[in-house]
């Protein structure tokens, strides 16, 4: 395993008995360096999940299912059995994971263009059957693994490597906001979206993720929580401007919170 | 005890596919195969196990690819058109080395095609058909009761081997009716625990399925141990029947439905006098290269035949290594030849060659 140099000098410039210990890294998280760039928001939710799975002690129970994208390497973090999918197709493998094992706790993670362009057709069915399963939808309005083309998600007039003018909606279409689409759908019991650019919006994440677990134990239906992301890299922001961007126009075409809860 | 029953090939895999232990069956109906789903969707259910029809093609062989990745044994049936949508997830299941079952009832195309019999998958079937480096054992049945037993050949060596095997049939075996006998069959005992995603108990490291391996030096010895397993196929897992080749001067070669139109021509043409045998591949990969060189010596002309332009005939002449001229007869667009319009190409053939 590669050694972290950032947490190797803090190990030797912190003695750590003059401190109280107030957060520990789950076990449920591989202790290893991430391949993220500096601000991006999958790790931060890798780690909620990850939070939440140690705290509900379903480590055992848990198979998670990563996409082809930026978080095709989630099985090196979160210390669980996963199965990584083809482009789009996680909502699929789960299918057939939960279906064979309806006592699992079974969660695909997936961005936007791996769920709301290649894979819509299997999320819509996965869901419309409502398969019991949580689908983690991380919504950066961009393709981040490719470097930065249009997703289905990216705002109107949003430059990206493939729109240079911005997203011109006559010729693409307006974004599709996945959360209220599927929401339309018998097979969806719980779907609410978040954002991580504060802590505020991190400790509402949690609940969610933590709702949406349980909420499986139900057998009731699918569960879907939208993370309104970021991708510093692509939309060539410091990730500061990423929140402020968040902030001042993503929330605007995403609206946050509980889009449908569990009667 | 042996169970005889009268079946439609497509039934009789189905069936087969139940008796094997098949925790998972996901399809997409498409003629001439929906028999498949159809029995399945009736039956799995009465014995406990999975059944579904999924939104598509690309859906069923990633549903496979999960059921497998967790250690079930899970297969999936389709036609031509429905197994080109699949090539991409073939890929994955072979790279990500996952046991499962997959069958193509090939008729004839290219695009739309028609619905009637064909062989035109064989270079779909044998040489990749999904990106990448990788290669399935390809098993030909030839009867209804070869319907029923290469899906427990099947499964069997896709656990021996962690890798898809696919069966490559046809329209003509799928639909027409036979007996078939099923033997008692024992689902071997194979511990899948250090790789199966089941729930990372303490005891054990967390377990993953990927095809990824982002370092090139790595992804090449992943390459390279995969192309050692296809090297133990090539090796072991050859599968050929023949007939009359002991002191044949002439020999048809030729798989499935062919060749069993080719059985009743070898008799005919025998009849007439002209010593010709049959050989019969039933793995299309591995392929039977060898036992084609040995008999090259014998032999004064090769006939391939084939339901399709002529795709098959390329390993025929690797096998001969020109050591014998190789010949092609065959139909397209799902037309069968009869036995007659066989033996009429071969006496051709034959005189031209002596009256030269
Ligand atoms: C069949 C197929 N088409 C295209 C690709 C290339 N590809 C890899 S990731 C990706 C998009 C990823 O974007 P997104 O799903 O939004 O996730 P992010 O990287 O932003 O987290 C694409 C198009 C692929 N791997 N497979």
């Amino acid at each position: 395993m590669e050694t972290n140099q950032a947490t190797d000098i803090l190990a030797t410039n912190l003695n750590t008995d003059e401190y109280e210990m107030v957060y520990e890294k789950p076990k449920t998280l591989v202790d290893v360096a991430m391949h993220y760039c500096p601000g991006c928001a999958h790790s931060l939710v890798h780690k909620l999940i990850m939070e939440v799975v140690e705290e509900m002690d379903i480590q055992e129970q848990t198979i998670g299912v990563a996409p082809v994208g930026c978080s095709v390497f989630a099985y090196d973090y979160m210390n669980i059995d996963m199965q990584e999918a083809a482009h789009g197709r996680a909502c699929a493998v789960a299918t057939a994971i939960r279906r064979l094992m309806p006592d699992k706790y079974v969660f695909t993670y997936q961005g936007d263009g791996d769920l709301a362009a290649i894979g819509i057709g299997e999320t819509i069915h996965a869901i419309n059957r409502g398969e019991n399963f949580l689908i983690v939808f991380m919504n950066n309005a961009v393709y981040g693994m490719t470097s930065g083309q249009m997703a289905p998600t990216t705002l109107p007039n949003m430059w990206s490597t493939t729109t240079p003018c911005g997203r011109d909606t006559s010729f693409y279409g307006e974004p599709i906001k996945v959360s209220e689409l599927i929401s339309q759908l018998p097979g969806a019991i719980y779907v609410t979206r978040q954002v991580v650019n504060s802590a505020n919006g991190v400790r509402r994440t949690k609940k969610a993720l933590q709702n949406a677990f349980k909420y499986q134990k139900t057998h009731k239906g699918t569960c879907f929580v939208e993370v309104i992301g970021n991708c510093p890299s692509n939309w060539k922001m410091t990730p500061v401007e990423c929140s402020d961007f968040i902030d001042d126009e993503m929330i605007k075409a995403y609206p946050l919170g509980d889009v449908k809860v569990p009667k | 005890m042996t169970e005889i029953k009268l079946m439609k090939g497509n039934e009789a895999l189905a069936e087969a596919a139940i008796q094997a232990g098949c925790d998972a069956y996901f399809g997409y109906p498409i003629t001439p195969q929906s028999e498949v789903l159809e029995y399945l969707a009736r039956e799995m259910p009465k014995h406990g196990r999975v059944v579904m029809q999924a939104e598509s093609e690309v859906a069923s062989i990633n549903m496979v690819y999960g059921a497998a990745g967790s250690g079930f044994r899970a297969m999936t049936s389709s036609s031509s058109p429905g197994i080109s949508l699949m090539q991409e997830g073939i890929s994955y299941i072979a790279g990500a080395e996952l046991p499962c079952l997959i069958v193509n009832v090939n008729r004839a195309g290219p695009g739309l095609g028609t619905i009637q019999p064909g062989q035109g998958d064989y270079f779909q079937s044998t040489k990749g058909g999904g990106h990448g480096d990788y290669r399935m054992i390809v098993l030909a049945p030839a009867s209804v009761q070869e319907m029923a037993d290469h899906v427990f050949l099947g499964f069997d060596l896709a656990d021996k081997y962690r890798n898809p095997v696919l069966m490559l049939s046809d329209g003509a075996i799928g639909q027409m009716m036979e007996k078939v006998a099923f033997k008692p069959y024992k689902k071997p005992d194979i511990d899948k625990s250090s790789w199966a995603t089941t729930g990372k108990p303490k005891t054990r490291d967390r377990n993953y399925i990927t095809s990824l391996h982002i370092q090139p030096e790595k992804m090449e010895l992943h390459n390279l141990k995969l192309e050692e397993k296809f090297n133990q196929m090539r090796e072991h897992e050859v599968r050929y029947e023949e007939y009359n080749t002991k002191e044949a001067e002439y020999l048809f070669v030729a798989y499935g439905l062919s060749a069993r139109i080719c059985q009743k021509a070898m008799d005919i043409a025998r009849g007439k006098g002209i010593k010709i045998g049959l050989l019969r591949p039933i793995t299309l990969f591995p392929y039977p290269y060898k036992r084609l060189a040995e008999l090259a010596p014998q032999l004064k002309m090769v006939l391939s035949v084939e339901l399709n332009s002529g795709q098959m005939i390329e390993d025929v002449r690797l096998g001969v290594n020109g050591k014998v001229p190789v010949e092609f007869f065959g139909r397209l667009g799902g037309m069968m030849p009869t036995p007659e319009s066989i033996v009429h190409h071969l006496e051709t053939l034959i005189m031209a060659r002596n009256g030269n």
